[in-house]
């Protein structure tokens, strides 16, 4: 009897505030303040320190697809051929201007090799995984707030709240983003955010056996990022969409799409 | 006193003015309105909002999610001999986990979550067999013809790799080199009659490296007019020929007769 | 899990060239198609019945009051589609909750919230106001209270009512239009904004959206006069009939018009993506791009049209004319949200290859599904035709 009275106080006190709150949005805000947490943001960890990012040295990576099988792995992906946040891909240029770009399973179970006809050219294997966009379209059309970037650069999915209706997928230029076959929610790579906020490295970057990707801040300190984007010449996908990725290529051919 | 009876008679005037179908209205509207404003309140998370357009607490829901790949110093605590080994090995940057799975659950309970360790024909060939699309210079061998059948562990230590035998032939890691050069004009020329190659190159290859020519008067000394050479040797005069190119920028010695 | 890989595995074999693997699941399928279809005939039927209001088109004023109710039907039914494709529709009040305003999907919520009710609730509420409450004072039983409830129990029928009333009726119009033109304009912005899809992001979008939403709009509303009409047993008001087809004819034209820049100004500048899109053209979307939609959906019935226009044609054969050439436009412009979504999902964003895409016959996502869709706004149209029964007879002098 007591616990309903404090619930109806407290939602005629919530009543109140909202409908005052229209005309003074910051009540609601002191409102929200007021309540305690408990959040990983207040227990020492500031976002605002850091700013996340990846480098891909191309000529370095043999095609293992050791990263995408991991990624798996950490995240719980579906351990299907049509659902991937990182995976990678295998160009090859032959003589008279012809690509052929493949990724069976997305790599995970290696590359066999491509029998062809034709000279080769070149060949090569850029791994793909979400850019982490400093301006992700993602974010820009989710309808509800269920995709979001934190402060220190990475795009989150909030699956609880995400309603399914994939907008995000479209807007994404580079394919990083599925929809999960179980919770029907979007999904993509979080940079393993799990791991770096507790200082370890993503999966992926952890077991690439030839340090093809390297990960770090790219704020003021000093981190392996930060050497590999001054050791490099750097460029990252699809710039004309001014997206500005987070992860950097150095090596990308132009190619690569 | 008289100013508010004043202003209500003046309310009064007004409303009766307003049309009939203006206050019928009104009151559906009002009801949404409200409905609305009361959904906004009971429905909204408290939470929406306090770091941006999104659920703060979806932060640490994510964060909450379960590490399957733990910190390579953990792997060191009991198998300090293999790690050591390793660490100062070829796989020297290969982790543990890269070819053993994701260890968390065994760091937890070791004897109850074993890990796995790939000694099938299969796995090995992932990084090492050979792929042109791979950088030059990573070791690979073509599993069809590299002692087939065989596991790669019987001859190679996974933690400590390296050929069972010091190579005796540049064919063993050179082989897409040595196929080319196999198709040349210069096949029978050896590979150290150009690259002065130390001994120790074949233990330590990265340490010792074997020379390049780096002159023009290099290829001269059989292509040259008055070269010394065998008769059918193709020769050119130096003095002309190229002007300033050295001759590797034109023609690649591997397979000098590919334009 | 099982079910979505052996959904999927067979569109791996109809891929050609490479894209990228998480693609392999096409994201807005049919559903998707019947919503701008839908909401095109809201704004289409609504930009019709304005005409009347606020050019003072006197031929079409016997189309007014079901353009006005057809608008509503599908107004209502429009949101079902997109309810069914979510994933979670049980999250969907969050967009009216907290919508993420740089988003133009969130908007959703908000222009037809505003549309159904500032707009179109709101103009047929004032129009049927006092033939509601003279209906009212004869009937009996349910009816009556049926007609009194949407009167919100309003009674006054004097002049000075009547004349705000008419004059309240205006203004909503002149509000209506543009906010047709948002609910329709914003729903072709959806796509064209999205500047990683080549074959959605363009200006001419919301535009193009927009004039074949009037297009479609116009033909239905000719069909379903003409089909009713013929019911009732009435005779069709040729004089209506043939300023209908007229608007028909001219917005073609503009629609038309507005496609050919769509598809020259792409072939001229020929950006990255031109291979890919022309591949995509002359191969998965020919026959319902230039076969249905250019040739049967839009050559085709302004031929007919125009040879009304060109030549003396008996009043017989002219209804003939329309009646085909409107069913055409229908087929056409479905066909147009098609190969908009549809098509713009078949190619891959690597821009080095194409996917296919299977419709299924069951489920949320199928044909059936999608059917009862389309048909579903004419049984509430019959019976919102039965509650406010739009015929000039039924109206009180």
């Amino acid at each position: 009897m007591k616990e309903a009275n404090i619930e109806r106080r407290d939602f005629l006190k919530r009543l109140i505030v909202s409908v005052l709150s229209f005309s003074s949005p910051g009540l609601l805000k002191a409102q929200e303040k007021s309540k305690e947490s408990t959040s990983l943001y207040e227990k020492g960890y500031d976002p605002e320190e850091h700013l996340w990012g990846m480098g891909i040295r191309i000529n370095r990576c043999i095609g293992c697809g050791r990263c995408a099988d991991a990624c798996k792995r950490e995240n719980d992906v579906p351990r299907l051929p049509f659902f991937f946040r990182t995976w990678v891909e295998r160009y090859i240029i032959l003589e008279g201007d012809e690509v052929v770009v493949d990724s069976p399973t997305g790599g995970v179970d290696g590359f066999k090799t491509h029998v062809q006809e034709k000279k080769l050219v070149r060949s090569f294997f850029v791994p793909k995984l979400c850019n982490q966009c400093d301006k992700p379209p993602c974010v820009q059309v989710c309808p509800v707030g269920a995709t979001y970037k934190t402060e220190d650069g990475v795009t989150l999915v909030d699956s609880e709240y995400c309603i399914g209706c994939r907008y995000c997928i479209q807007a994404c230029p580079y394919g990083a983003r599925f929809i999960h076959p179980r919770t029907h929610t979007a999904e993509k790579c979080t940079f393993c955010y799990h791991r770096i906020v507790k200082g370890l490295i993503p999966a992926c970057v952890k077991v690439c056996p030839t340090q093809a990707r390297v990960f770090g801040d790219t704020k003021g300190r000093a981190s392996p990022l930060v050497r590999f984007m001054r050791m490099n010449k750097i460029r990252v996908l699809k710039p004309y969409l001014n997206t500005e990725p987070k992860v950097f290529y150095a090596g990308l051919d132009m190619e690569v799409k | 006193m008289k100013d508010i009876s004043f202003l209500a008679k003046w309310a009064k005037k007004f409303w009766k003015k307003v049309p009939d179908q203006v206050v019928r209205l009104s009151i559906p509207i009002l009801i949404l309105i409200i409905g609305f404003i009361v959904m906004r309140n009971l429905l909204v998370p408290s939470d929406f909002g306090k770091y941006g357009h999104f659920r703060a607490a979806a932060i640490d829901e994510l964060v909450s999610q379960e590490i399957q790949y733990s910190e390579h110093e953990m792997c060191f605590e009991c198998h300090d001999d293999v790690v050591k080994a390793k660490n100062m090995s070829y796989h020297r940057g290969v982790e543990c986990e890269v070819c053993h799975g994701p260890a968390a659950a065994h760091i937890e309970d070791p004897e109850g979550n074993q890990l796995p360790a790939p000694r099938e024909r299969g796995y090995c060939p992932l990084c090492h067999e050979y792929l042109p699309s791979r950088p030059t210079g990573f070791p690979q061998i073509v599993s069809e013809s590299h002692n087939p059948f065989r596991a790669c562990v019987s001859c190679h230590d996974a933690h400590d790799p390296k050929p069972p035998t010091v190579p005796k032939e540049c064919e063993a890691c050179h082989a897409e080199i040595a196929r080319t050069k196999a198709l040349s004009h210069h096949v029978y020329i050896s590979c150290i009659r150009c690259h002065k190659t130390p001994k120790e190159h074949n233990i330590r290859p990265r340490a010792h490296r074997p020379e390049k020519p780096s002159t023009r008067e290099f290829c001269g000394e059989c292509h040259d007019e008055k070269a010394p050479s065998a008769k059918g040797v193709p020769r050119v005069n130096m003095e002309t020929h190229g002007e300033r190119y050295v001759c590797w920028q034109c023609h690649y010695p591997h397979l000098p007769e590919a334009h | 899990m099982e079910e979505i890989a052996h959904q999927l595995a067979p569109i791996l074999e109809q891929i050609t060239g490479y894209i990228y693997p998480n693609e392999i699941e096409l994201h807005w399928r049919i559903l998707i198609v019947v919503y701008p279809y839908i909401t095109g005939l809201v704004a289409g039927a609504f930009i019709l019945a304005s005409l009347v209001k606020v050019f003072n088109v006197r031929e079409v004023q016997p189309t007014y009051r079901l353009s006005l109710l057809t608008a509503l039907a599908f107004l209502i039914v429009a949101p079902l589609p997109l309810l069914a494709h979510i994933g979670h529709p049980e999250k969907s009040l969050e967009i009216f909750l907290t919508p993420n305003f740089s988003s133009a999907m969130a908007m959703f919520g908000f222009i037809y919230a505003w549309y159904l009710m500032a707009v179109l609730l709101l103009e047929i509420w004032f129009d049927y106001r006092r033939d509601l409450i003279i209906w009212a004072k004869n009937e009996k039983g349910l009816m009556k209270w049926i007609h009194r409830i949407f009167t919100l129990f309003s009674t006054d029928t004097s002049e000075r009512a009547v004349r705000f009333d008419k004059r309240s009726i205006k203004a909503i119009t002149i509000v209506g239009i543009p906010s047709a033109f948002l609910l329709h304009g914003y729903v072709g912005f959806i796509f064209g904004s999205v500047k990683a899809n080549p074959w959605w992001s363009s200006v001419l979008m919301p535009i193009v959206f927009l004039f074949s939403a009037i297009v479609s709009g116009i033909a239905l509303v000719l069909l379903i006069y003409m089909v009713v009409t013929l019911v009732r047993g009435k005779e069709i008001n040729m004089a209506c009939l043939d300023k209908l087809a007229g608007y028909l004819f001219y917005t073609m034209i503009i629609d038309f018009s507005l496609e050919a820049l769509d598809f020259i100004h792409r072939l001229y500048e020929s950006e990255e993506s031109i291979e890919i899109l022309s591949q995509l053209i002359s191969g998965r979307l020919f026959v319902s791009l230039i076969v249905i939609q250019l040739l049967l959906g839009m050559i085709l019935p302004l031929a007919g049209l125009s040879s009304v226009k060109l030549f003396r044609v008996p009043a017989e054969l002219r209804r003939h004319i329309y009646f085909v050439s409107a069913l055409l436009v229908q087929v056409g412009i479905f066909t147009t949200r098609w190969n908009v979504v549809i098509g713009g999902q078949l190619f891959s964003k690597s821009f080095r290859g194409l996917t296919a895409y299977k419709m299924s016959l069951g489920g949320v996502e199928g044909l059936l599904v999608s059917l009862g869709f389309l048909i579903l706004p004419f049984i509430v149209l019959y019976i919102l035709v039965k509650i406010f029964p739009p015929w000039q007879e039924a109206k009180q002098p």
